[in-house]
């Protein structure tokens, strides 16, 4: 049991680590595709050879985003395979479908009109370059779309069945999976945050031309278009965030839980604006799990029902089976010795299919069947040894949520502030301290970005299907000491490629300010 | 649309995906030539641009292909890729450091130099062509796993799919499987000659230089394949005596000698369409070296090279055989029908692939539109 928990620990490292460093590309791909989508439109519709420079400035630094981007993701659809090749026979015959669509539909699109992105200025008509652009970003995001589908599906089951007799869960709604609530909520969320980390990143590197009086007029006009989507793109990622923490606290009140550090609940829960939290080992049942805090009175129940009085129950109400139905009122469900239970009763009702399969009893089938599939909705749970293992760290998820929050609500002042500047009064950005607090945004906006996944990711553990797969039983069969090999390996290459791209990006840049 | 049919629709389409991805391989075995032609810069600008603007494709298949697998034969992604551990985690590797290469190499800041980047495509295109044979290898050679699905109900040791210590090592270390890793390298390496031949046609002393590097990797892949091709039509392989249960689980199999000899004879158009691939690879080839000035080649051989795969995957997975022997325990080897999606999710994929036409339309149309004018013409954006 040791190894295997060794293995599991060593497989999430990897897959975290791998998942990050993709996540630092991928969303200033979906960002400065749009922004540089537009700033071809204009060079199209105004023919200005100064909106072709500009585009083309971003367009450079978009291209070396793209292809450490493509090298980080290759990794992630494989590792399902090679470390996680239970989950891949246990779910694959729904989660494979939206990887391979992705591929047909996205992946294509994108690395055949990049191709005209980078080559064709001189080879095809101003028309089709521009499509060409335009076509690189919808296939960005139409990439987002299947990938997130598919995590969605991860956190919110649904659209398939458990069959015994291949003891795997089978497709039977395709729309179901495709065009959940969670997954259409998660893919807008993510999409957005691309457009805002793209936008924060234009205007920091504009104003770092701004800094070093280089291309100042370039770098206005950038600093434009980056504010637009940026404050477009924040709108959206506050209103379909308001959408996640619905969803989340429909689906996964465990999370939600987590992320605010509410151990017990009640009415009229308040909402965490910051707090300290004390070290879950040492607490005692009932202390205030917070050293300091302060908080919106009613705001979590808001959040969560829209309504300041609604009910949030904490981790130990979780557990005790306690949960809010949907009007946001206090309701009993099952609680966690329960469901694990009845996991176990799902486990043993399995076993009794198997041999009356093999022994072709279909009355014993038929009946190990009805055990199944009333008890199979806790399936997950069979493997755990006691409820506090369906606790998540409510640690790292308490301040992964709260700085994403707090990096979330800087950037939307920065943004709107700068929106401003740009028509209203452009010597604020021309100031040096304004320069510098931009181009630091940069930094702000990854963080921002990181931590909602970190949020997302680990506020669902110990499943990697919600209730019905904890990552123990996801598994491959290997050995710690090659899993930690790996993620050395990847440790190592993905940080030197890291460190070649910013390089890489800061001569670009430099280079191309120089340019008239 | 039935079970049994869609199984064998999406087997075909995988043999498609396959077949198309080693012809793109032409990418990798142009890199694999990248540093013995160092010292010539006028070649390595002409490759590196031939290369650079093309290896997206076949970097695009593999991920597709892999995609298409998992979704389709979820028992083959989940039995390989966490057995063979080791095998794919070098391919992968491999391929990123491919995917930044083109990129990074010639801009300025990269940190390690243009050397170091050439040499990651050198990797990439040695390792990633003879480890994608060994892969494929394996499905007529047998690979050392076994499934056992109740073992998910096992707590303390839960993976369904149990591989040999040694996970993927052995494979690797496996000679049969390295004869077809080797072949697949020179392939390679013949097609991306006649693709420089195709694509650099006015640079006189470059063009030679590729015409002799088609005439002694062409030889070699000759003598290969040939000797591939002899021990494949001798090995003894498995065939599938009851096909019973659901989705074809609790099969029983039985060895055959000969056996894809004998796929060959059963399944008679594909052997004739073997021979029609080897007869235009061979015709690209020669031609190409015999010719004065033949540009073709790699249209000939392109074309001959996937008609060649794809009956290599026909008869490993058509006409009752496992396309994955198990060598532990041959009741755990994987067929189109045990380790298939459900009926569901390959209707829904069938109709998913529809839209392939359209996707190979417009990668035609662009490329169509993108050679239209000079080839070498400056890019803002060249390598």
């Amino acid at each position: 049991m040791n190894d295997l928990m060794s293995v599991v620990d060593w497989s999430r490292a990897q897959f975290a680590l791998t998942a990050m460093f993709h996540w630092l590309f991928v969303p200033l791909t979906l960002g400065l595709s749009v922004i540089v989508g537009i700033m071809e439109t204009i060079y199209y519709r105004t023919k200005s050879e100064q909106w072709l420079k500009i585009t083309k400035f971003w367009m450079t630094l978009f291209g070396i985003n793209f292809a450490i981007g493509v090298a980080t993701g290759i990794i992630l659809e494989f590792e399902f395979g090679t470390n996680w090749s239970n989950y891949s026979w246990f779910v694959g015959d729904i989660f494979g479908a939206p990887l391979a669509i992705e591929g047909l539909l996205a992946f294509f699109l994108e690395s055949t009109f990049i191709a005209v992105m980078f080559f064709g200025w001189n080879k095809v008509s101003r028309g089709f370059h521009l499509t060409a652009t335009w076509l690189t970003a919808i296939g960005a995001s139409i990439s987002a779309l299947w990938i997130l589908v598919a995590n969605a599906w991860m956190q919110y089951p649904a659209g398939m069945e458990f069959d015994p007799a291949q003891m795997r869960n089978i497709m039977d709604d395709f729309w179901a999976v495709a065009f959940s609530p969670v997954a259409v909520n998660k893919f807008f969320h993510t999409v957005f945050d691309g457009w805002v980390l793209g936008a924060v990143f234009v205007i920091g590197v504009s104003s770092w031309l701004l800094l070093k009086n280089r291309r100042t007029d370039d770098a206005m006009k950038s600093i434009k278009v980056g504010a637009w989507v940026g404050v477009a793109g924040m709108l959206l990622t506050i209103m379909t965030g308001h959408g996640s923490a619905v969803n989340v606290a429909r689906v996964q009140p465990m999370k939600l839980a987590a992320m605010e550090g509410l151990y017990d609940g009640g009415c009229n829960q308040e909402l965490v604006g910051f707090g300290i939290l004390r070290c879950q080992e040492d607490m005692k049942p009932g202390e205030d799990p917070f050293v300091f805090k302060f908080g919106i009175p009613g705001g979590l129940s808001f959040l969560a029902h829209s309504d300041f009085n609604a009910y949030v129950p904490g981790i130990y109400d979780i557990i005790d089976g306690k949960a809010s139905d949907a009007d946001g009122k206090e309701m009993t469900t099952a609680n966690y010795a329960a469901r694990i239970e009845y996991g176990r009763e799902a486990h043993e009702a399995l076993r009794n299919f198997d041999k009356a399969l093999t022994e072709g009893d279909t009355a014993a089938m038929a009946e190990a069947s009805e055990r199944i599939k009333a008890n199979y909705q806790y399936f997950g749970y069979g493997y755990l040894d006691s409820p506090q293992e369906a606790v998540p760290p409510v640690a790292t998820t308490f301040y992964a949520f709260h700085i994403m929050v707090i990096c979330g609500g800087f950037l939307t002042l920065l943004l709107f502030v700068v929106l401003w500047a740009a028509y209203y009064r452009r010597e604020l950005l021309e100031r040096r301290w304004m320069q510098w607090i931009a181009m630091l945004s940069i930094a702000i906006a990854w963080i921002c970005s990181q931590a909602g996944w970190v949020t997302a990711e680990v506020g669902r553990q110990p499943w990697i299907i919600q209730d019905l797969m904890p990552n123990r039983a996801a598994i491959s069969e290997i050995t710690t000491a090659s899993v930690q090999l790996t993620f050395w390996m990847f440790a190592v290459v993905f940080t030197c490629l890291l460190a070649a791209e910013v390089r890489i990006m800061i001569k670009q840049i430099s280079k191309q300010s120089k340019e008239s | 649309m039935n079970l049994e049919l869609l199984q064998q629709y999406w087997w075909l389409l995988i043999s498609v995906l396959g077949a198309i991805l080693v012809f793109l391989l032409f990418v990798q075995g142009g890199q694999s030539m990248l540093l013995c032609r160092r010292k010539n810069e006028l070649a390595t600008k002409y490759m590196i641009s031939a290369l650079g603007h093309k290896w997206e494709l076949t970097f695009t298949t593999l991920v597709v292909f892999g995609g298409a697998f998992f979704a389709s034969f979820p028992l083959f992604y989940s039995t390989s890729f966490g057995g063979a551990y080791w095998l794919w985690m070098t391919i992968l590797i491999s391929f990123v450091l491919q995917a930044v290469s083109y990129e990074f190499r010639a801009k300025q800041g990269n940190l390690f130099g243009t050397r170091t980047y050439d040499v990651f495509l050198l990797f990439n295109g040695c390792v990633g062509c003879i480890l994608l044979g060994v892969a494929v290898a394996m499905m007529f050679f047998g690979a050392e796993f076994t499934v056992e699905k109740t073992n998910i109900l096992d707590a303390g040791a839960p993976v369904i799919s149990q591989w040999a210590d040694t996970h993927g090592w052995e494979a690797i270390f496996n000679w049969k499987n390295l004869l077809l890793g080797v072949t697949v390298l020179f392939l390679a390496r013949t097609q991306a000659a006649l693709y420089f031949m195709n694509h650099d046609a006015d640079d006189e002393e470059f063009f030679n230089l590729n015409k002799r590097s088609v005439l002694i990797n062409g030889a070699i892949f000759v003598m290969f394949f040939l000797v591939f091709l002899a021990v494949l039509l001798t090995a003894t392989g498995l065939e599938t005596v009851t096909d019973s249960g659901l989705n074809g689980w609790n099969s029983t199999y039985r060895e055959v000698p000969y056996k894809y000899f004998l796929n060959y004879v059963d399944m008679w158009w594909c052997l004739v369409i073997l021979l029609a691939g080897v007869v235009m690879v061979l015709y690209g080839v020669l031609r190409s070296v015999f010719a004065k000035k033949f540009t073709c080649g790699i249209w000939w051989t392109g074309i001959g090279t996937v008609l060649v795969v794809l009956t290599l995957f026909w008869v490993a997975g058509y006409n009752n055989t496992p396309y994955y022997p198990s060598l532990l325990d041959s009741a755990s080897s994987l067929t189109i029908s045990n380790s298939s999606s459900s009926l569901f999710t390959l209707k829904v994929m069938s109709w998913v692939s529809v839209i392939i036409p359209v996707v190979v339309a417009y990668i035609a149309y662009a490329w169509y539109k993108m050679d239209s004018k000079d080839k070498n013409s400056t890019d803002d954006a060249a390598y």
